[in-house]
């Protein structure tokens, strides 16, 4: 189906599934109840699982495939949320040219800085793409501020210049984004008992976006030209003295990931329309980074469970503060629920980054493969505990 | 031609603190060939070291003196640092006021063991790794360390002064015949730089007068003859490791009062050393020092505002920029050897 | 006229004279082995001739064009396919996405953009690996990591995939060192019978007097640098000239 494998077909179709369903996934706990804590399935917070998971998916195009580190990638996520907010504060509030206005600029900015940076391999690689995207953030503050707006960031205001569209609407508010009328923001909310699901039109949008460049990722794994780059990253000399030029691979396999980033800025200003440096940062190129390695670099679906992963524990453990903690330790003892809360207040709430930087040196360690490898460890370890043939887990590509 | 001093001036403490961060990356590269993201933060830790000394030094108790009295009548309670109770109330102020070249001594011991304890436990298993895992490990290590640092000190940045004898300005035009209070230059800056230069010194002369030195560079070249000759290269690594850090640590306790110490400072520090150490050549200590000093230098130029009107924005990007058409024209770096980290 | 005509070709390492005047013609479907001493310039030979390194001197013709100043990949589309010392192949791929991807570098040439297309839809692509794997005897080894093969099936491997590319020049690269003596003779006989098979020529690089006496139609000694004698090998084997040269060396067998 869809020119696809049955079996990849089968995971498209379960992403599709997981993410058509993902208000009542996320969302298993009623809305009163102590464990509410842990629901997920708020549109902000569903945006940023699919619009991160598009960023993840582009950048494993290019570190799981061709083995290239990029340390900059930040920046393209950064200069199409400029984009997109200039076209809806010049042209229209209609998200589709602003999303294509983030994927063009994107995509050129790629295969420049990919131009000069695929030069050099190796560590060399990363510092030219770290120094390019710091590069463009401390312009984006500096100089280039009539265009970003410097450290306020780059906003809406009741004065744009809209040319399909007004600059106010009648209520003497800031027009909001759309998608052919559709407010982003508009939710539909269902309630089932305890429960309250909501229904986000900005989040299905996201969603169709992520299943769409979700379907173009396996497109490419599985096509002459995702083998060649999972050939750069094999053996770059037999691939040269195989008659092939690593060079365009490589910078196609940069241009694409740079406009995979650029469609998750985009979305990203779709959703809310601002646009800020410090998404540019370069900790912000490291945290695709971690997701990519996270849910397994080089694997179709990794990236996704990654960049889920790290938004939705992001976002619970920072909620979880000193009270919550003492509910949790409650049982103990009153010294060692001190002693517990104490141990645990590092890692919640705004200790949540020092937990991403453990994560981080864990799975760098022990799994490279990431949860996805992890996964399928376990699940071999079942099979051959039940007695199962054993090769079946051998026979797996290793793409997958 | 002062303006031009001036800023030469400038470089030369961001100059130093790169040339001294740029070292430690060399010798950690060159010795043990792992990239370290880590480095930044050590030279954080290094200035929170003399925050912390800070910190004790001025502990003090509270006392009631009956002769005072504050604004609403009652007795004023007045706080007394326990230094200065032990050593009186001079000697007490003074070890208070020389905190930061105090913490020097009371960073080195921590600053080695917490070089030997990373190697130890961590890096030493990534010898064999890619360089990207090696990358990735210690930058997850970093933000561990940073965000350790922010949960204990907070995020904003803490003032931590120079020694009151140095806090005024040098003329050091008026010195050199040129006019008064053009060319004015804090003494802190010039101690920094004086200490930089002593510390680049000691670690020079120690590669290349002892016979751990001589090991080490030898490993520096051909880590794999040395091995055959028997001596143990890897113990010899590790305490490199340790000086690394404890370079890295000293640059940020004498930096401390020239920025006050933020939890991010090291990752600040830790970029641009990448660019200064793939500017002087992976793997040269040399080129570490001389491009840290050059870049230094080329900073506090670009921001110059004859320069700043001619490329607006120039100040904000020229180490990449020149980091950029470096790697791109001599790949190798300006002073960097054959064979060290080449395609 | 042969297929690769060296001429007065020279490089120089500092001060190191790696190759002197080298003239050297190889014909056109025959195998013709390069030996000498260590040191004596095959591999910077070879270099020169895959275009990894570029010579002060002198001109090397394939087929009527000159390679100098071509790149390795470039070169290899003219024809001329290498085979390593130690085998290079796509250690983290399996067995039949390594022979993939020769195939569609002869089909596609140095880059194309096939980011859509499927590999699955491409049948005569596949069937040819599919084939050359049979042909080596691979085949039950398709889904294999190749980098947890034998070294010997790795090097047949690594000749299936340069000869995927139908190469007109095929040069091996001491391509039994560190084999025991039986993989030597499979090695030997997979040689023996793909120069049965095909038009192609094949010049090698090898130590081994045992292999270079079982193949080549004709030898050409190496020595400082410069070729010391050619000939067929019966004349080499008892020439006072190459006795000179690899006194202390191997003895010649």
């Amino acid at each position: 189906m869809l020119g696809l494998h049955s079996k990849d077909f089968k995971t498209l179709v379960i992403v599709a599934v997981l993410t058509m369903l993902a208000p009542f996934i996320l969302n298993p706990f009623p809305s009163g109840s102590a464990m509410a804590q842990f629901n997920a399935g708020y549109p902000d917070l569903m945006q940023r699982f699919v619009i991160f998971g598009i960023f993840a998916i582009g950048f494993n195009i290019l570190f799981g495939l061709t083995g290239y580190l990029s340390f900059g990638h930040a920046a393209f996520l950064g200069v199409g949320s400029y984009s997109a907010v200039w076209m809806f504060k010049l042209l229209s509030m209609n998200v589709i040219p602003g999303i294509i206005l983030s994927v063009i600029v994107a995509g050129i900015f790629a295969l420049i800085i990919g131009f000069i940076s695929l030069r050099r391999t190796g560590i060399y690689f990363s510092i030219l793409t770290l120094a390019f995207a710091q590069m463009s953030f401390n312009l984006a503050y500096s100089v280039l501020t009539p265009i970003t707006n410097g450290e306020t960031g780059l906003q809406l205001t009741l004065n744009d210049p809209r040319i399909l569209g007004v600059s106010a609407t009648e209520s003497g508010g800031i027009p909001v984004t759309n998608f052919f009328g559709a407010e982003m923001r508009s939710t539909y909310e269902l309630v089932v008992g305890g429960w309250d699901f909501q229904f986000n039109t900005g989040y299905y949008f996201c969603a169709m976006m992520l299943l769409l460049a979700f379907y173009l990722s396996i497109r490419i794994f599985r096509s002459p030209f995702g083998l060649m780059l999972r050939a750069i990253k094999a053996n770059k000399t037999r691939l040269n003295y195989t008659g092939l030029n690593t060079r365009p691979y490589a910078l196609a396999a940069f241009v694409i990931s740079g406009m995979y980033a650029g469609l998750a800025g985009g979305l990203l200003a779709s959703m809310d329309p601002l646009a800020g440096a410090e998404r540019m940062q370069w900790t912000a190129s490291g945290e695709v980074v971690l997701m990519t390695i996270l849910g397994g670099a080089g694997t179709l679906i990794g990236p996704v469970v990654g960049a889920g992963f790290i938004k939705y524990f992001e976002n619970i453990f920072s909620k979880i503060n000193d009270s919550v903690l003492h509910g949790w330790f409650d049982f103990l003892p009153q010294g060692m629920e001190n002693a517990a809360v104490w141990v645990t207040e590092h890692f919640v709430g705004p200790g949540w980054h020092l937990t991403l930087g453990l994560l981080f040196m864990l799975v760098v360690t022990f799994l490279p493969g990431g949860l996805v490898e992890g996964g399928q460890r376990l699940a071999r370890l079942f099979r051959r505990k039940s007695g199962d043939k054993p090769d079946a887990a051998s026979q797996s590509k290793p793409a997958e | 031609m002062d303006a031009i001093i001036l800023q030469i001036l400038n470089g030369l403490d961001k100059g130093s603190a790169y040339a001294l961060i740029a070292l430690g990356l060399t010798l950690i590269f060159g010795t043990l060939g792992v990239v370290n993201f880590a480095h930044g933060a050590l030279f954080m830790l290094g200035a929170f070291c003399a925050v912390t000394l800070n910190k004790l030094l001025s502990f003090s108790f509270e006392t009631i003196d009956p002769t005072k009295t504050d604004f609403l009548g009652n007795p004023a309670k007045v706080k007394t640092a326990y230094v200065e109770s032990w050593f009186g109330p001079d000697v007490g102020a003074a070890i208070i006021d020389w905190s930061v070249p105090l913490a020097i001594l009371f960073s080195i011991p921590i600053m080695v063991g917490i070089g030997y304890v990373m190697e130890r436990g961590l890096i030493k298993h990534f010898y064999k790794r890619e360089h990207a895992d090696q990358i990735l490990v210690t930058f997850g290590l970093a933000i561990v360390i940073q965000e350790l640092v922010k949960h204990y000190y907070g995020a904003n940045p803490i003032q931590t002064p120079a020694p009151s004898a140095f806090r005024g300005s040098l003329d050091f035009g008026a010195m050199f015949g040129f006019d008064p209070n053009v060319i004015i230059y804090p003494y802190w800056r010039l101690v920094y730089f004086a200490f930089a230069a002593v510390v680049i010194g000691a670690v020079f002369a120690f590669l290349r007068f002892t016979t751990f030195g001589m090991v080490v560079r030898a490993g520096m070249a051909d880590r794999e003859t040395v091995g055959l000759l028997g001596i143990n290269i890897d113990k010899r690594f590790t305490i490199m490791f340790g000086i690394a850090a404890a370079v890295a640590g000293l640059a940020g306790v004498m930096y401390a009062p020239i920025n006050s110490p933020n939890y991010h400072m090291g990752m600040d520090f830790l970029v641009l050393s990448f660019v200064v150490v793939v500017v002087g050549g992976m793997g040269s200590l040399p080129g570490a020092v001389a491009a840290g000093f050059l870049l230094g230098i080329l900073e506090s130029f670009a921001s110059m505002n004859e320069v700043k009107s001619l490329l607006p924005g120039i100040d904000q990007i020229i180490i990449y920029l020149v980091a950029i058409i470096i790697l791109l024209t001599r790949p190798r770096g300006l002073l960097g050897r054959k064979g060290v980290m080449e395609e | 006229m042969g297929i690769l005509e060296i001429k007065n070709v020279g490089k120089r390492f500092g001060g190191l004279q790696a190759l002197g005047d080298v003239n050297l013609s190889i014909a056109e479907n025959s195998v013709h082995a390069i030996i000498g001493p260590n040191g004596a310039g095959k591999s910077t030979l070879l270099n020169v001739l895959v275009g990894k390194l570029i010579p002060d001197t002198g001109s090397v013709m394939f087929d009527g064009q000159s390679v100098l100043g071509r790149t390795p990949y470039e070169i290899n589309q003219m024809g001329i396919s290498r085979v390593f010392q130690t085998p290079e192949i796509f250690g983290n791929l399996t067995v039949i996405e390594n022979m993939l991807i020769p195939c569609f570098a002869k089909r596609d040439g140095s880059f194309e953009l096939n980011a859509i297309t499927s590999i699955a839809g491409q049948k005569d692509i596949i069937e040819k690996a599919e084939h050359m794997l049979e042909s080596m005897n691979l085949a039950n080894k398709r889904h294999m990591h190749s980098a947890s093969m034998s070294r010997g099936d790795k090097r047949r491997l690594e000749i299936a995939m340069c000869l995927a590319q139908e190469p007109r020049l095929l040069l091996l690269d001491e391509p039994t060192a560190g084999m025991a003596r039986a993989d030597t003779n499979n090695t030997i006989d997979l040689l023996k019978r793909i120069k049965d098979e095909r038009d192609i020529t094949i010049a090698i690089i090898e130590h081994d007097m045992h292999v270079v006496f079982s193949l080549a139609e004709r030898i050409t000694v190496l020595a400082q640098g410069t070729p010391l004698v050619e000939d067929v090998p019966q004349n080499i084997k008892g020439h006072p000239k190459v006795r000179e040269a690899y006194l202390g060396e191997t003895a010649v067998a």
